[in-house]
């Protein structure tokens, strides 16, 4: 099994929501968070004084699969979050030891 | 004696519209500071309110509204604890009872007092502001209404103008918020950490009530409900609105944007300007007080950059600096007696309100932080004053903070 983690841009979520459903992925985790890449902050003004906000609001999604699904979920994700802009975000997958269900106690692929 | 009923309902109607000034400046403040600050900044304002007004009611009243001691310098204390509640004024021919007059003239000293909250913003212990406000509103506040509000005042009698307050309340709380923030010196991390409003919608609101309530403080310093008021409270309108517009083109002239925050300052700038000038002027003159305060606002909110004091809210700036323009412009604009002799009697108004109060707040400043105490520990400023003064958050978005009952 991997993990697969993906920084995106925030209004892209529904997009890839929707292309991982209809891959068939049924359940993913979704945090807000705030980074910086190439993409730099923002500037914001209060009476004069200008403060460079560095760090730009993204979502964090992460979503364990099996091996064999790994790559085409990757894939999918970058198809569905991409608009070709500086700040799209990343994608990286990392291994997984072991996955519990709490409800059923099943353990392994079984409990994806 | 006779009174007006007319007069009296405007002028108690108005006290009260004063008074909503106070919780409108705690939630105009409040929205301005980060948000691990902002009940303390709240509860200082409501402290104000009660320290103020007891402390007026036992001896601030007779100092700045009792019969002349001396000199015009200050009142006596024939009126301490509201003593002969229906005896006339000095000097004030009302047709409202003298109590109604206390009533609007305390609340004039509750927010003046109240201003300076903003000066101090993250950083003042509760308790010394409290003690603060209750010395400062006897020995800045009294002496400074004495001089200028009451007939038997010394720059009252040398014919200076002040119509609601733009020497009493806004020169005074400028000067008095400069010498506090020398006092209290700069938070931690400022100018170079991001300390940026945490609530422009509470900020914009409470715009809204200082805005409502100032009507109020200028049409209701007419003392009476008729044509006086009437002009007051259109040019207390105008000025506004033209305080609005001139702070927001010049901010989107030097940062390239209209803000949010910069409509609600200059509406504020704009009032301020008006304040002294509001019973004197026509209402083009009004418009360009206005104008010309919201400009003098957004110039000026820059220079504590510069001079690298920290006035954490820009009290010196909005209120100080357009309490000046308005002050000296009634000296130009007045329909009756405008002139190089009014102007002069108005800069002089000016020059000892600035001298007096900040002389004496940075004296008495130095007195409460030398005795109990007025800025805190670098621990409780770092954690913030709301969970380690008064053990409150304002904002609970979840139930992560997993607690029970008795800790």
């Amino acid at each position: 099994m991997r993990l697969v983690t993906a920084v995106i841009k925030p209004f892209k979520l529904d997009d890839v929501k929707s292309a991982l459903e209809t891959f068939g992925v049924h359940g993913l985790t979704v945090s807000e968070v705030n980074g910086y890449g190439r993409q730099k902050g923002h500037t914001e003004v209060y009476r004069g004084a200008e403060y460079t906000v560095d760090f730009v609001p993204k979502v964090r999604l992460d979503v364990v699969v099996s091996d064999d699904d790994a790559a085409d979920v990757v894939d999918v994700i970058v198809k569905s979050a991409a608009t070709g802009q500086i700040g799209d975000g990343k994608v990286w997958t990392t291994p997984v030891d072991e996955l519990v269900r709490v409800r059923t106690g099943e353990r392994g692929p079984d409990a994806l | 004696m006779h009174f007006d009923s007319g007069d009296t309902a405007w002028v108690l109607g108005s006290a009260a519209l004063v008074l909503f000034m106070t919780p409108g400046l705690a939630l105009f403040y409040g929205g301005m500071v980060r948000s691990k600050n902002v009940l303390a900044m709240m509860v200082q304002n409501l402290g104000t309110i009660a320290v103020v007004s007891v402390v007026w009611a036992l001896v601030s009243y007779s100092l700045a509204f009792g019969p002349d001691a001396g000199g015009g310098f200050i009142g006596s204390l024939r009126l301490a604890g509201l003593a002969h509640p229906n005896a006339p004024v000095p000097g004030l021919h009302l047709t409202v009872p003298p109590l109604a007059f206390c009533a609007f003239q305390m609340m004039f000293a509750v927010i003046t007092a109240a201003l300076l909250t903003g000066t101090g913003a993250d950083r003042m212990r509760f308790h010394g502001f409290l003690l603060f406000a209750a010395i400062w509103s006897i020995v800045v506040y009294a002496p400074i209404a004495h001089w200028v509000f009451s007939p038997e005042g010394w720059l009252y009698k040398r014919g200076v103008l002040d119509f609601a307050g733009g020497n009493v309340v806004e020169i005074d709380s400028g000067a008095s918020a400069l010498a506090l923030a020398f006092v209290l010196g700069r938070r931690r991390g400022w100018p170079r950490d991001v300390m940026a409003p945490h609530s422009l919608p509470l900020t914009v609101v409470g715009a809204g009530i200082l805005w409502f309530g100032w009507f109020g403080f200028n049409a209701g310093s007419a003392l009476a409900a008729g044509t006086l008021s009437s002009q007051a409270f259109v040019s207390t309108q105008l000025a506004a609105c033209t305080g609005l517009l001139g702070w927001l083109v010049v901010e989107k002239w030097r940062t390239g944007h209209a803000t949010t925050l910069g409509a609600a300052s200059g509406a504020v700038a704009g009032l301020v300007a008006i304040t002294p000038a509001c019973g004197f002027v026509n209402s083009m003159a009004a418009m360009l007080i206005g104008l010309l305060g919201g400009i003098t606002g957004v110039l000026a909110v820059s220079v504590k950059f510069r001079f690298r004091y920290d006035d954490s809210l820009d009290v010196v700036g909005v209120h100080g600096a357009c309490g000046v323009v308005g002050t000296l412009l009634v000296g130009v604009l007045a329909q009756q007696g405008a002139g190089g002799h009014l102007f002069a009697q108005q800069a002089l108004a000016v020059v000892v309100t600035m001298a007096w109060a900040f002389g004496l707040t940075y004296v008495v400043a130095q007195l409460v932080e030398r005795t109990v105490g007025l800025r805190v520990s670098p621990e409780i400023e770092v954690e913030g004053l709301d969970t380690a003064i008064h053990a409150e958050s304002a904002y609970d978005f979840g139930n992560v903070r997993a607690g029970r009952i008795g800790g």
